[in-house]
């Protein structure tokens, strides 16, 4: 049990330096199916979770619908969404989507309704329209928040899409199922520990983003306090 | 596929038994977990209130924990617990659940506010007596907030165990991948979020015993 050895032996490999194999190949799978996940559920979540922080309608639903969907286990919607509809990106994607978008959609109601009541009457005050306050105001102040959400949903979309090899599909999980069904210790432990660099990579990139691509006036404000 | 239904129901009738048998393992692997992650976190936390600088540096340990994939734990750890036993899969649950616990047990013991903690010392309170009366109980409500995400997602990643072995109902998951038979793959979804709604009742009625202001501090201000 040699972890040195276990890992110079995974990337040094012919197999896993060229080809489809190979772990440019396999990470890129790996970006491309949590990239397409985060992009739908951005899509999904996000204009609905803005609406519903802005209008305060149906906020106790939609706690309650993401608490719900946080208990789907997606190994169980991966193989459910295969026999219902073949091997392929839609599999792995709505399983993906359904874990990413509770959290982005709660990010977004919770960050618009943080806003200052004040701030926004404010807003409402000098002349702006209930959308520009949503775009200008609320939206602004809400960043920190949705962040962490995306922070949060993007973590746990790229440790997940693992499972996907389970059922046959590309990406860094098809190191580990692929080692474990040969007993090749290494190609298992390698695949693992580069889901890990990425989802570290991940957390990393968004505490920048958080620190240096915030709007000025929200990092004055999280100064302040 | 063309012709299956997505449930067959007299499947679900044969296997009652079964399905029993999966359930109480998949709660056991799941949420025992849960608790050691708790009994671990009071502690933990309390040291992390007291000396700050410890908080820092454990608090970004559990962020990166937070992020291990479970099968890819699951799988570096057979070696060492073995296939398919529950400890392969127990301790990285107990992991992810400190890694959700202490951040909220720090928040909870943080506060109290400084006032009801002079107010206890004053009222000739000893520094155990505080905790236990005054400090702890107003940190429950932070608690079960806490319990509540880790349970849920403790028993939902509980089934991901199945593909090393041992993951209660998420065997169902495998068993009708394999044979192409949706309906005992329905039955785990349905009977883990069963599960999952259950322990989130169980938590609110606790949270509604345990810590009555809370819930009626939340209703006077929305």
């Amino acid at each position: 049990m040699n972890w040195w050895n276990w890992l110079s032996d995974f990337f040094t490999s012919p197999d896993h330096r060229s080809g489809p194999d190979s772990i440019l190949h396999r990470v890129s799978e790996h970006l491309l199916f949590s990239g397409e996940a985060l992009l739908f559920a951005t899509l999904l979540a996000v204009p609905l979770g803005l609406l519903i922080g802005y209008t305060g309608r149906g906020v106790t639903l939609v706690t309650a619908f993401a608490g719900a969907a946080r208990a789907l286990p997606t190994l169980g919607l991966v193989t459910l969404a295969v026999l219902l509809a073949g091997v392929g990106d839609t599999a792995v994607l709505i399983p993906l989507v359904a874990l990413a978008a509770p959290p982005l959609l709660v990010a977004a109601v919770e960050g618009v309704r943080g806003t200052d009541p004040d701030v926004r009457d404010a807003a409402r005050g000098i002349g702006l329209t209930h959308p520009q306050v949503l775009w200008q105001v609320c939206l602004p102040s809400a960043a920190p928040t949705l962040l962490a959400g995306f922070r949060t949903a993007t973590v746990q979309v790229i440790a997940t899409a693992t499972v996907a090899a389970y059922v046959g599909l590309g990406g860094l999980g098809r190191y580990v199922m692929d080692g474990l069904a040969t007993r090749q210790y290494a190609v298992t432990v390698g695949g693992a520990l580069l889901v890990v660099l990425l989802a570290v990579a991940a957390q990393l990139f968004f505490s920048l983003l958080a620190r240096f691509a915030l709007p000025a006036g929200v990092r004055a404000q999280q100064r302040a306090h | 596929m063309d012709d299956e239904p997505i449930v067959r129901w007299y499947w679900i009738g044969d296997h009652l038994g079964y399905l029993g048998h999966l359930l109480a393992d998949h709660a056991v692997i799941a949420l025992l977990p849960v608790l050691i992650g708790l009994l671990l976190a009071v502690p933990l936390g309390l040291a992390c209130a007291r000396f700050p600088r410890l908080y820092q540096p454990l608090s970004a340990v559990f962020n990166i924990v937070y992020a291990l994939p479970s099968l890819a734990v699951f799988v570096v750890l057979i070696p060492y617990t073995g296939l398919a036993t529950q400890a392969t899969v127990m301790i990285p649950l107990t992991f992810y659940a400190l890694a959700v616990l202490l951040p909220t047990t720090v928040d909870g013991l943080r506060a109290v506010p400084d006032a009801v903690r002079q107010a206890a010392t004053a009222m000739g309170y000893g520094p155990w007596h505080r905790l236990t009366s005054v400090e702890l109980p107003a940190a429950v409500p932070y608690l079960i907030a806490g319990l509540r995400v880790a349970a849920v997602s403790s028993i939902s990643l509980a089934s991901v165990g199945a593909l090393v072995g041992r993951g209660g109902l998420g065997y169902l998951f495998i068993d009708g991948f394999q044979r192409t038979f949706p309906t005992p793959i329905v039955a785990g979804i349905v009977l883990i979020a069963a599960l999952a709604l259950a322990v989130d009742v169980v938590l609110v009625v606790a949270r509604r015993l345990l810590a009555p202001w809370a819930v009626r501090e939340k209703g006077a201000g929305s």
